[in-house]
Formats: C-alpha cells, structure tokens, sequence
C-alpha cells in the first residue's frame, strides 16, 4: 500500500483543488451567483483525497451535504461541477440538484444527500447489489459525526457486518453537528468504538493526515473486496467555515478554530513531499497555482452554460 | 379459468419475475421460512434460495435504504414491509431519497424497486396494524402508488410494476389474501394508470380502491335487485392515475359515490372529487359528489367498533341508494 510519487503529487493537486473550488464557490455565493446555501469542508481535505485514494476508479462511493471535496477527489469534471453550482443545464444533476445533491453516477459518486444520515442506509443495498452481482467494487459511505447518533447508523451498520457486505463506513468527525459538539453529543471519546457492538473492526485515525486516512482506508477496502464485511472508520478533522451560510459560529471559540488551521492537512503534506524530495517549493507552489486556474476555467465555463429551458421543469421525475 | 387466491397471486407473480429476472430479489422481515406475516412468499427462499428471498432484522428504514440502494445500481429488488404502519419507519429513505434521486440528479439515474405492504382493517389488530396510508405516498412526486382488488390485478400490476423504472408502493390488503378469482398461469402485465371498469351501470358510478371494490361490487348486486344500476370503476393504481375512464363514467351517470377504507380527511377521496369537479364532467352531475370513507379516527380493536369504523357493504348500499334516489 505505497504509493508511487507520481500518486503523492496528484493528491496533493486534489487536495488544492478542492480548496480552490470551495474558496472559488464561497466568493460566487456572497457576489449571488451561487444561490440557496452550501456547506464547505475547508480544512477537511485530508479526509477526502486520502479516504478515496484507497479505491479503485471502479469503486462507487456515497456523499455528504458537505460532500464538494468527496465530489472531486473521485474524478469529477470541475466544469461540470460548477455548473451546477450555478444551476445550469450543463450541470451534474441539470441544474436541479445544486450543491447539496451533486451526483456523479457515471464516475460513481452516487450522490451528495440533503439528509444527514441519508446515504448510510443506501450503502447496505448498493453493498448489498455488488455482492449479488459479484461485481468485485466496494462502496465507501461518507457521514458526518452528526449522522452516527441517528436511528439509520444502527439498522445499517448492522445489517453491513450481518451479510459482511463489501462497505467501508468513513465517519468525518469534524467535531460539531452543526452547533453540537461532540463532547456533548458522545458518552464516548471514540466514535469507531461503536464499531465493535457491530461486530466490525472501528478504527480512529487523525483525519488530518492523508497519508493516516490513506493507510486506515485501504485497510477497510481490502477487507470490504474480500468478503470480510465493513469496517467503520473515523476520520478526526475540524471545519474551518461555519456548518452553511446562516452559521454565526457562536458555539466556537476564534482561538480553537486558529489552532486547527494550524493543523491545515494541504500544509502539512506538501510539507511531507518536499521532506520526501517528491516536490520542490517551486512545484508545489505550481500545482497550487494550476489548481486555482482550473477552477477559474470552470467557472468560465458554468457562467456561459445555458439555463435549464422552462419546458424541461417537470423532466426527470418519473423514468 | 383457473382460480387463485390474492396471496396466491402476488406469489406466483413474484416467482414468475424471479424465474425470468435475476436482478428481482425479495428482502424483508420473516420472508423467507416464515413465509412473510401473511403467508405470501411462503416456498419462495426454498425455490430461490437465502440470496434471493432475504431475511431482515427489524430494521424498516434499513430495508427501504436496501432496495433504494440495489435499484440505484442495477438491481430490481421487491421489498416487503410486514404492515403498512411500519413504512411510517422507513418514510425518509422513500420519501426523501428513492422518490427524488431520480430528479435530483436530473433524471440520470434510476430506482426500480417495488415495496409491497399490506394495509386495511378487519383483522382485530387495533390501531397500530390496521391503517389505510396511501395517501401518504400519492402526496409524493417520484413514487408510483399500486392498490389491487382482486387476484387477476394483483398479479398483472404487480408483474408491471416490477418492471417499471420507477419506485412503486404497492398496497395490498389483509382481508383479500384469501379472496380467490381467475388468475391466468402465464405472465401478463396491467399497465400502471389504467382504471377498469368492473361492473357497468347507469343510474349512479361507484369509484372504490382496494377491498372497497369487492364491497361496492356486493353493493351494485343488492342495489340492482332494486332496480338500480350501479357502475363500479376501480382505478386500480392512484398514481398515475387514469382519469378519463371516471370522468366519462360520471357524465353517462350523473351522480358519483367514492369509497375507500382510509380516514376521509385528506384521502385520496377528495383527490378523486376534485378530478371530477374540475372536468367536463361537472356540467353533467345531477347531485353532489359524495365520500363514503374510514371514520377520521384510529381503529379499535373490540370487534364492532372496528366493523364501524370503516365502509362495509350496507353503508354502501345506503349511500348509493340514497344518491340515486336523491336523498342526497
């Protein structure tokens, strides 16, 4: 489970690039060209480039409400993504499902969810669909630490690890649900030591850390591929932004979130690839760059795409 | 013809999609051994096996994420939800995420599945297992809403709704299991959003769902030993729902009697009224459309209360007669 330099170098981009879109979407929201509200995962990246690292292209994965980063770090067109952003017809979803139910099912992104703890149920019938088919993908379902103190965390982990379906349960624990922290939410320090009243290995790992998240994910994967069942793990992360739009950070303190931004995962493992003679500071700074511009590229695209036609509102409803 | 019973019916579609299907599997609670809670799927698991007829905890919602996430991805699973008072357990994944993926993510995806629930009273079981909740469903774009009558469109609806591309709710009802009428062997399909007229008369058009066919169908027969002739129309899937077949049905008649076993506030009989009331057929009513429905209370369980709390054939009988009469 090494990964080639070449990999190290393109996860770093991915990294950069989901900040760039993030920052990019925030600043089109505020000047109203984005509408509705969004969720951002600034200083989260880690826990999306690592976690999807460990698939293959082939494997199919389950997001979030705060799933942009899930989004790219499985291979989605920028273009395509901020398009529908901006709720155009040349969107993922054709402009009607915006940020918050961006679906990429082609690239096997089988969705953003408007409903924490939405998708948790999904996985156990696509691991479910994989296993029948014999189709040798696996799926990995993002929740947050919110969802895992919902009733759907129960009868979906548990009937995963009954049929040891191929999933891996990836909880990003960003420590509040929305104003909730999890100090007040959990009797336990540990969101992965629910793992084992479900009888699947539960696994905490600093979420910060790519290559950490890397190694804990490709762990679960190889156990989901060979018929070993789930494994839940917990990725340990914090959002810098507030949970969406309306959020005045009144639960959080300005000095707890400057201390995690001292913790930024993009920072630390361009740091690690420059220690590791992988990158100079040149490189970095141009793959930094080449991600902003590849952002901008798409936004050029999205603000030129045409508006869904009035005709077309009730498509889509029924097959 | 041969005859089958309504249970025996909805078996032998199940069989019959499985047998020519790989991708049609059954999941849900005691399904396999037990055989369901009515017995329907009863001999299923030993013809198809445990990864075909599969057992759940109880865990509703989990089965609803189960078939919405097999269907996502290439599946036809037929879920089964032991009573329907218990999808009140699984409405998020079907209502927030299996009804609306489709749509959310501009029509680039599909979910297959048909969840099959039995509803109704007439069982003693009391408020929690004996209610009439389809209205629930009708309320939500995305979902297709099947409710059959007898055991020829009990197989046919259920055979086509298992290969309709849409999620379909599927509603079943306790007291007809057991009801037998001709049911051809081989498969045949009903389209979805095709009402049948199932008895034809001139004075006065009956429009009942379920079980209520079967007791306006009773009805129609005391009636016209009194001279008066009742047409009895079913529309047979709610949603989509047929509207022509009731809207010319009540310009021949005049007058129109609607029939379901749910609470009539917020039934799908105000629905079926205001179809009418909006069509070409209001110039022709001679007489107010009526609503014969379920008391707007919870079923008890002592046995005449429960008998009295839902149409039976005599509150049809009255009613129609009374509308036909112009008592009304």
């Amino acid at each position: 489970m090494t990964l080639s330099e070449a990999k190290k170098r393109e996860l770093l981009r991915q990294m950069y690039t989901i900040r760039a879109f993030e920052e990019k979407a925030e600043q089109l929201y505020a000047m109203g060209k984005i509408h509705g509200t969004m969720h951002l995962s600034i200083g989260m990246e880690a826990s999306a480039v690592g976690s999807i690292a460990a698939l293959r292209p082939d494997d199919l994965i389950l997001s979030t409400h705060r799933g942009h980063g899930h989004c790219i770090a499985k291979g989605a067109d920028l273009r395509l993504m901020m398009a529908e952003f901006m709720g155009k017809e040349t969107g993922y979803c054709r402009g009607r499902g915006g940020s918050m139910h961006i679906a990429d099912v082609e690239g096997g992104n089988l969705g953003a969810n408007g409903v924490v703890g939405g998708g948790i149920p999904i996985a156990v019938g696509v691991g479910l669909s994989l296993k029948m088919q014999k189709r040798d993908q696996i799926i990995l379902c993002f929740f947050g630490d919110g969802a895992a103190n919902l009733g759907p965390f129960h009868e979906a982990l548990n009937m995963a690890a009954i049929w040891k379906l191929p999933v891996v349960f990836v909880c990003e624990n960003n420590q509040y649900a929305m104003s909730f922290s999890v100090k007040k939410a959990f009797p336990i320090e540990r969101i992965s030591d629910r793992a084992a009243a479900y009888g699947m290995p539960g696994v905490t790992v600093d979420g910060n850390d790519l290559m950490a998240v890397y190694e804990a994910v490709s762990q679960a994967v190889k156990r989901a591929r060979s018929g070993e069942g789930p494994t839940l793990i917990e990725n340990v992360t914090y959002r810098w932004r507030g949970h969406s739009k309306s959020d005045a950070n009144r639960y959080r303190t300005r000095e707890e979130i400057e201390a995690w931004k001292q913790k930024c995962p993009i920072k630390r493992f361009r740091a690690r690839l420059i220690e590791e003679g992988i990158l100079t500071e040149e490189e970095a700074d141009r793959i930094e760059q080449e991600a902003y511009a590849a952002v901008d590229a798409a936004v050029a695209f999205a603000e030129t795409s045409p508006e869904p036609a009035l005709e077309t509102i009730e498509e889509g409803v029924y097959a | 013809m041969r005859e089958l019973s309504y249970a025996e019916a909805i078996r032998e579609a199940l069989r019959q999609e499985m047998q020519r299907d790989e991708r049609v599997f059954i999941i849900g609670e005691d399904v396999g051994v037990y055989g369901g809670a009515f017995g329907v799927t009863l001999g299923l698991v030993e013809e198809f096996g445990e990864e075909r007829v599969i057992d759940t905890p109880i865990s509703e919602l989990g089965i609803a994420g189960a078939i919405t996430g097999a269907a996502l991805t290439g599946m036809r699973p037929v879920g089964e939800i032991m009573f329907m008072d218990f999808t009140t357990l699984a409405m998020e994944q079907l209502v927030n995420q299996a009804a609306k993926i489709r749509f959310m993510f501009g029509g680039k995806a599909k979910v297959p599945f048909v969840l099959r629930t039995p509803a109704g009273s007439g069982t003693g079981a009391a408020a929690q297992h004996s209610q009439s909740l389809e209205n629930w469903f009708v309320h939500v774009p995305g979902l297709k809403v099947v409710m059959p009558s007898t055991p020829y469109d009990a197989k046919g609806l259920l055979i086509a709704s298992i290969r309709d591309d849409n999620p379909v709710i599927f509603i079943e009802h306790k007291l007809l299991y057991k009801v037998k009428g001709p049911v051809p062997e081989e498969p045949y399909t009903i389209p979805l959003g095709t009402a049948e007229v199932k008895r034809e008369g001139r004075d006065l058009t009956i429009i009942a769902t379920s079980i209520m066919v079967q007791r306006s169908l009773e009805a129609a027969q005391q009636l016209a030993e009194e001279g008066i002739e009742v047409e009895v129309i079913d529309p047979r899937t709610l949603k989509p729902l047929d509207k022509e077949p009731l809207i010319r049905s009540v310009m021949k008649t005049g007058r129109v009697l609607i029939v379901h076993e749910a609470c009539k506030t917020g039934g799908y009989g105000g629905e079926l009224a205001a179809v009418i009331a909006e069509s070409e057929a209001f110039d022709y009513l001679d007489a107010p459309i009526i609503r014969l429905a379920g008391r707007d209370m919870p079923i008890s369980y002592n046995r005449t209360l429960e008998y009295h709390t839902v149409p039976q054939v005599e509150n049809i009988v009255q009613a129609a007669r009374d509308l036909a009469r112009g008592r009304m």
